[in-house]
C-alpha cells in the first residue's frame, strides 16, 4: 500500500516538470518582447533594456529555465510586469477564493448527485428516472457562465436574496464571505451534480444486477442495507474517479464563473493577465493550475487505492 | 432460406451480411428516440445557419447577400431604439446598439457550428494520426507521444485553450486551432489503445507475412477498424467544442465585432441584465439547445458502438 502511494507521488513529479517546461516554452514563443509589451509602444529603448535586464530576459534560456524553476519552488513567482505587485502576494490573496469556490462546488455536486443517482437508479424507467435524465442532459449542455447569469437574474435581480457580484472578504470575515459564495458555488455545483447523478445511476445499475446483490437480497437483508452496504460500496470507485475528473473540469469552469460574478480568484487573474499581456503572471498562473490538476489526480489515485486495495498491488 | 440453392447462398451471402450490418447500426440509432430528436434538431440548426442569408444566390449575381431566414441585417444599428424589449417587430428585442437580437442569433449559429465542427475535425485528425502512429510504431516514439498527452491532459481544457489563444491572439481561425489542440489528447488516447488492440489481430500478422507495405497496412488493415471509434468521439466532442467556443467568446477572445457570435452577445448583455435581460437570455438558450442537440446525437452514436453502455 505504502509503496503504491510513494510510486504515485514520484510519478507526478516528472509530469509537473514537463508542465513547467511546456509553459516556459509557450510563454517564450509568444510573439513580441514581453518587456516592450509591459512598457507600451512608446517606451524608450533604455527603459525596455533595463526592464529586460531586471526580469532576467537577457540571460541565456537554460539559465532562465533553472532560475525560474528554483524561484517557483521557493514560492517566489516574481513581480507583475504591469502593476509591479508581487505575483506571489497576488496569488496568495486570490487562491483562497478559488479553493473555496471549487470545494463548495464539489461538495454540492457529491451531496446532491450521489443520492439523486441512487434514487433514479432505484426508480429505473419510471417518471422520476425519466425527468432526472432529461434534467441531467440539460445540465451537461448548459455553459457555466450562462447558468451563472440565469441564477443572478433569479436570485439577485428578481428576488434580492444573494449578492451577485464580488467575493466578500475571506481573510477578515470568512463567515460573511459565504453569502457571496452561494450563487457561484451553485452554478458550478449544479453542473457537477448532473454529471455525478448520471454516473452514479449507471454505476448502481451495473452493480445491482450482480450476483452478490441477489444473494444479499435472497438472504433477507433490508433493501436499505443491500443498497448502501453492498451495492454502493462497489459503485463508489467510478464515482470517485468521476469526482476527481470533475474537480479538474470545475477548475477550468471556475474561470468563467469568477468572471461572471466579478469574484476575485485565480481565473479572473488569468483573464486579466491575458488581456494585459502580463506574461510573467501568465506563466505562474498556468503552472499553478496544472499543479492543481496533477495534485487532484494524485489524490484521486490515492483514494482509489484506499477503496480498492487490489489496485495497489 | 431452405428453398435457396447452394449457389445463390454463396453468391449473396456477403452482400446480405453487409446490408444487415448497416441496417443493424441504423436500427440501434433510431431505436434511441432522444438521439433521433438530437439529430433532427442539429439538422435544423445547420439549415438555419446555411440559410440565414441568400449567399448562394448572391454569389452568382455578384452582390451582397440579403437576409433570408433572419428578419433583419444582423449588423444594422438602430441606436435610437437600443435596448428595446421584445415585440411583434423584433421578436427577441434589440441589443445595446439597437441590432435585432433574433437576426444576430440566426447568423451567430454560423460561428458556433463552424468553430465546433472544424475544431473537432482538426483535433480529430491530429489526434487520430498521432494515436495511430504511437500505437503502430510503439517503442520510444510511443513513449514520447503518450507522455506529451499526459502533460497536455494536466491542464484543465479551458485553461489550455486560453494559453494557446494567448500565444496566437484572438479570432476564429486561432480559436479553431486552440480548441483543436485542446481536444486532440482525448483522440490520441482512444485511437492509441484501439490501435494496440487491432494490431494483435491475426489478419494483421497475415498481412505482414505476405509483405504488405507499412502505408498499406495502416490504410487498409488498421485505420478502418479504429475510424468508427474516432467518429463517435468526434460526434461526442462537437457539443463540447461548441460550448468551449461560447466560453472563449464570452471571455472576449472570439470573433471581432460586428460579426455576431452567441458567447459575445451574452457578454455584451451582461452590463444590462437588470434592464434588458433578453440580450443575454436568448443567445444563451441558443447555445443550450445546440449543445443539447449535439450531446443527444453523440449519445446515440456512442450506443451504436457499444450497446452495453445503453442504460
Amino acid at each position: 500500500m505504502i509503496r503504491y502511494f510513494i510510486r504515485r507521488v514520484l510519478l507526478a513529479i516528472p509530469i509537473l516538470l514537463m508542465v513547467y517546461t511546456l509553459v516556459f516554452v509557450v510563454v517564450r514563443i509568444i510573439p513580441g518582447d514581453p518587456a516592450q509589451a509591459a512598457l507600451g509602444d512608446y517606451a524608450s529603448q533604455e527603459a525596455v533594456e533595463a526592464l529586460r535586464e531586471r526580469m532576467g530576459l537577457n540571460d541565456p534560456l537554460p539559465v532562465q529555465y533553472i532560475t525560474f524553476l528554483f524561484a517557483m519552488l521557493r514560492g517566489d513567482f516574481g513581480e507583475s510586469l504591469i502593476s509591479g505587485v508581487s505575483i506571489s502576494e497576488q496569488i496568495s490573496y486570490v487562491l483562497p477564493y478559488t479553493l473555496q469556490l471549487t470545494a463548495a462546488a464539489v461538495l454540492i455536486g457529491v451531496i446532491l448527485g450521489v443520492p439523486l443517482g441512487l434514487f433514479t437508479a432505484m426508480n429505473r424507467n419510471n417518471i422520476i428516472d425519466y425527468i432526472g435524465r432529461i434534467v441531467s442532459l440539460v445540465g451537461l449542455s448548459v455553459p457555466a457562465f450562462y447558468l451563472g447569469i440565469l441564477l443572478i437574474l433569479v436570485f439577485a435581480v428578481e428576488v434580492d436574496l444573494f449578492p451577485a457580484i464580488g467575493g466578500g472578504d475571506i481573510q477578515e470575515d470568512p463567515l460573511g464571505s459565504l453569502k457571496y459564495l452561494v450563487l457561484p458555488a451553485m452554478t458550478l455545483g449544479l453542473i457537477m451534480t448532473t454529471s455525478v447523478t448520471r454516473l452514479t445511476r449507471s454505476a448502481m445499475l451495473n452493480v445491482l444486477s450482480e450476483d452478490y446483490v441477489r444473494t444479499a437480497r435472497s438472504k433477507g437483508l433490508a433493501e436499505r442495507v443491500v443498497i448502501l452496504k453492498h451495492a454502493l460500496r462497489a459503485a463508489l470507485l467510478p464515482i470517485v474517479s468521476i469526482t476527481g475528473f470533475w474537480v479538474a473540469v470545475l477548475i477550468g469552469d471556475s474561470v468563467l464563473t469568477e468572471v461572471v460574478f466579478s469574484r476575485p480568484g485565480l481565473g479572473k487573474m488569468l483573464v486579466g493577465a491575458i488581456n494585459q499581456r502580463d506574461y510573467s503572471a501568465l506563466q505562474s498562473i498556468m503552472v499553478i493550475y496544472a499543479a492543481f490538476v496533477v495534485v487532484v489526480n494524485l489524490l484521486t489515485d490515492l483514494t482509489y487505492g484506499f477503496l480498492d486495495p487490489r489496485i495497489t498491488r | 432460406m431452405a428453398e435457396m440453392t447452394q449457389d445463390t447462398v454463396t453468391l449473396e451471402q456477403p452482400a446480405v451480411r453487409l446490408r444487415s450490418q448497416r441496417e443493424r447500426l441504423w436500427n440501434t440509432f433510431t431505436r434511441n428516440r432522444t438521439a433521433v430528436f438530437g439529430l433532427l434538431l442539429a439538422i435544423l440548426i445547420v439549415l438555419m445557419a446555411v440559410f440565414a442569408d441568400d449567399w448562394f444566390i448572391a454569389i452568382f449575381q455578384d452582390r451582397e447577400p440579403q437576409p433570408l431566414l433572419a428578419p433583419y441585417d444582423p449588423t444594422k444599428q438602430d441606436p435610437r431604439n437600443r435596448l428595446e424589449e421584445p415585440s411583434e417587430v423584433h421578436r427577441m428585442g434589440l441589443d445595446t446598439l439597437g441590432r435585432d437580437v433574433l437576426s444576430r442569433i440566426i447568423y451567430g449559429a454560423r460561428v458556433s457550428l463552424m468553430v465546433g465542427i472544424l475544431s473537432v475535425a482538426l483535433g480529430g485528425v491530429i489526434g487520430t494520426f498521432l494515436g495511430l502512429f504511437a500505437g503502430y510504431t510503439g517503442g520510444k516514439v510511443e513513449g514520447v507521444i503518450m507522455r506529451s498527452v499526459d502533460v497536455l491532459m494536466a491542464f484543465p481544457s479551458l485553461i489550455m485553450g486560453l494559453m494557446v489563444l494567448a500565444v496566437l491572439g484572438p479570432g476564429i481561425p486561432n480559436m479553431i486551432i486552440a480548441i483543436g489542440i485542446m481536444l486532440s489528447p482525448a483522440f490520441v488516447r482512444i485511437v492509441h489503445s484501439s490501435t494496440l488492440g487491432t494490431k494483435e489481430n491475426d489478419y494483421v500478422l497475415a498481412a505482414r507475412a505476405i509483405g504488405v507495405s507499412q502505408w498499406r497496412m495502416i490504410r487498409i488493415h488498421i485505420l478502418p477498424n479504429i475510424l468508427g471509434e474516432a467518429i463517435v468521439l468526434a460526434s461526442v466532442y462537437t457539443a463540447t467544442a461548441i460550448r468551449i467556443e461560447a466560453n472563449l467568446s464570452f471571455i472576449g477572445l472570439g470573433v471581432s465585432p460586428p460579426t455576431p457570435a452567441w458567447g459575445t452577445m451574452i457578454r455584451d448583455g451582461t452590463q444590462y441584465l437588470t434592464i434588458a435581460p433578453w440580450i443575454s437570455i436568448f443567445p444563451g438558450l441558443a447555445i443550450l439547445i445546440t449543445v443539447l442537440a449535439f450531446n443527444l446525437l453523440g449519445d446515440g452514436m456512442r450506443d451504436i458502438m457499444d450497446p452495453k453502455s445503453y442504460s
